[in-house]
């Protein structure tokens, strides 16, 4: 097969006393999408988070392409085409949703008024509506302050500034967790569209019928390690939930601490 | 600037972006007038103009409808005595300096800081630029003093400003704090360099007579033309810039804003060192008019600049506000002053009005906000 686009290897990472992530493994191919589970304080989080470059592990190895890199920032993480989306979303509440797509990535003007930072806010405002048309989000004002969109909407502006950069792999955590049915069905479609790219997504749910619907592989987290890995296709929710808690532990050690 | 200085009001504002284009700069425009509902149900019988509503939307437009109607009321109820062209190069230039302390002050609060330092960093870059000039001259020193004072001014407001900006960003100190110790310990410094004595032959007479009491083309006072120039400069950079989009990001959400890689500490301590950049250039403006340090003058400025800059629409949240609505906001206590005396009324009144508009303003802000945000 083909190499894995990012992998981890013996990810460890502590703080203070609490040893977060012991030796956790973590595999994404190219297109497909992985589910990552594992029960509260299992390190999901704190895995995820060594993954985008906010935070820098104690030790371990991490390969985008097979290649090891070192991700000491979210922006080291964008140079390589890994995008987040934030269970909080991370927008500026006050900024319109145009002006949040490109936080960060401002298109500047050309000429003498772009070197002096000047903002070509009718290119962004462009590149926004074609990147929200794409995935099918309804907004009929990218230039609303997004304090003022619904939740589902702003999930959408989310999930559209990570799909409008990202060229390898999205992290979400727990996407649908504030939406409704609808919009919910719609935020899976749009992670199904975009794996269909060529883009691995990484999933963070707790909510398992979801999982199995949406993901082709899961990888389970336990007490900073990962411990089991299931194709989605050919696995129930009692054995993932058997593997999250340990019941049914395939990889067990007797667990550590 | 080639035209009279006869419509000051409106061209202070003119210089700005326009409130009614149609990209409202980012982050300053609540969507929402704010006693209608947000969700705009059709209405049959009769339909507001889309250029009105726009208006209506941004939020400068109320508090310069709350100015336009100060002016129409002294003008009314004092015909012929307020509003003349005396009247407003008068008001122009009481106003000039807290202008410029306002553009900085409006960075600061949108990046949702304060700096409550203002008025102590003035006093203590007049005191040391005065130094300067006592030492090389006094009063009889020609332009080399002047510019070296100048410098000396600007770069103490600027030191100052960038050492607050740099405990607020990373020794995370509440800058509430940080700014309240340095107004103390700045105006102290002033004290303990000048014994609490105003300095004599502290500023250069051709300093005075030049940018103090000059005016260009003989019409427009020189300390007005330096506001403006600095208001539309920075308006410009906070409406128009990067520079400006991670102000209104950061003051809105820092963490998120830290996320997409934003450089949030640097931000911060640029904010609060160019607030004391503006404060030293404060200094140099309020040396040439009043030719005097007046250590003890400016204990209350830092709230008269606040004050303007939250009633022009600013947050004191962070993510809002906009240097149109500080210039609007610095001019309605300055007309209330002025008509008031013209009109008659004890000026001490003045306070108290500004005080009740003020806590008005920040109640409609809450009130607006709670009307827009969707939990």
């Amino acid at each position: 097969m083909t190499e894995p686009l990012l992998e981890a290897r013996g990810v460890t990472k502590h703080f203070g006393h609490v040893q977060a992530l012991q030796g956790a493994d973590f595999t994404a191919w190219p297109g497909e999408v992985v589910a990552l589970i594992g029960d509260n304080g299992a390190g999901k989080s704190t895995l995820v988070k060594t993954l985008s470059g906010t935070i820098r592990p104690d030790g371990g190895q991490i390969l985008v392409d097979g290649a090891p890199v070192r991700l000491t920032s979210p922006l080291d993480a964008r140079r390589y085409g890994i995008e987040t989306v934030y269970q909080d979303l991370a927008l500026a509440p006050d900024l319109d949703a145009a002006a949040n797509l490109h936080l960060g990535r401002e298109l500047f003007r050309g000429g003498l008024l772009g070197r002096l930072h000047v903002l070509d806010r009718a290119a962004m405002r462009r590149s926004a509506v074609a990147a929200f048309a794409e995935l099918g989000v309804d907004l009929q004002d990218v230039g609303v302050p997004v304090a003022s969109l619904s939740g589902g909407q702003r999930q959408s502006v989310a999930v559209a500034r990570a799909v409008a950069f990202a060229n390898r792999i999205i992290f979400m955590d727990e996407p649908t967790a504030a939406l409704g049915v609808v919009q919910r069905g719609r935020v899976l479609d749009t992670i199904r569209r975009v794996r269909d790219r060529g883009i691995a997504v990484v999933l963070i749910s707790h909510n398992m019928p979801e999982v199995l619907s949406v993901a082709d592989r899961v990888e389970v987290l336990r007490l900073g390690r990962r411990v089991a890995r299931f194709t989605a296709a050919q696995s129930s929710v009692e054995e993932l939930v058997g593997a999250m808690t340990g019941a049914l532990d395939p990889a067990s050690n007797g667990g550590a601490a | 600037m080639t035209d009279t200085g006869k419509p000051r009001l409106e061209k202070t504002g003119a210089g700005e972006p326009a409130p009614t284009g149609s990209p409202i700069p980012a982050g300053d425009g609540s969507p929402v007038p704010a006693e209608e509902g947000s969700p705009v149900p059709p209405r049959p019988r009769f339909t507001v103009p889309g250029w009105a509503k726009r208006i209506a939307a941004v939020n400068e437009a109320w508090t310069f409808g709350v100015l336009v109607l100060l002016v129409a009321f002294f003008t009314i109820a004092a015909p012929g005595t307020f509003l003349t062209q005396y009247d407003i190069t008068q008001i122009a230039t009481n106003a000039a300096i807290y202008l410029v302390l306002g553009v900085g002050m409006t960075f600061v609060i949108i990046v949702a800081g304060i700096d409550l330092s203002v008025g102590s960093v003035l006093v203590l870059a007049a005191v040391l630029s005065g130094e300067y000039t006592v030492h090389h001259g006094g009063a009889e020193s020609g332009w080399g003093t002047i510019t070296v004072a100048a410098l000396i001014a600007l770069a103490t407001g600027l030191v100052w400003g960038a050492v607050q900006g740099l405990l607020v960003a990373k020794a995370k100190v509440p800058p509430l704090i940080v700014t309240l110790g340095g107004f103390g310990a700045a105006l102290g410094l002033a004290q303990i360099i000048t014994g609490g004595q105003d300095l004599t032959g502290a500023v250069s007479g051709k300093l005075q007579h030049s940018i103090g009491f000059g005016k260009l083309f003989g019409q427009i006072p020189w300390l007005v033309v330096i506001a403006f120039g600095t208001t539309v400069l920075f308006g410009l950079v906070l409406a128009y810039t990067r520079f400006g989009r991670y102000t209104y990001a950061i003051g809105s959400n820092a963490e998120g804003a830290r996320r997409v890689g934003i450089a949030v500490d640097r931000h911060l301590v640029l904010v609060y060192a160019l607030a004391g950049l503006l404060a030293g250039l404060g200094s140099v403006m309020w040396l040439a008019y009043f030719g005097t340090t007046s250590i003890a003058g400016h204990s209350t400025d830092n709230l008269k600049v606040i004050t303007a800059v939250v009633l022009g629409g600013a947050s004191l949240f962070g993510g809002r506000g906009s240097v149109l609505g500080t210039v609007i906001g610095v001019f309605i206590p300055a007309v209330l002053t002025t008509g008031l005396i013209i009109i008659g009324v004890q000026q001490y009144w003045q306070d108290v009005a500004i005080g009740v508009v003020l806590v008005l303003a920040v109640y409609l802000d809450q009130f607006r906000r709670r009307s827009r945000d969707r939990g």
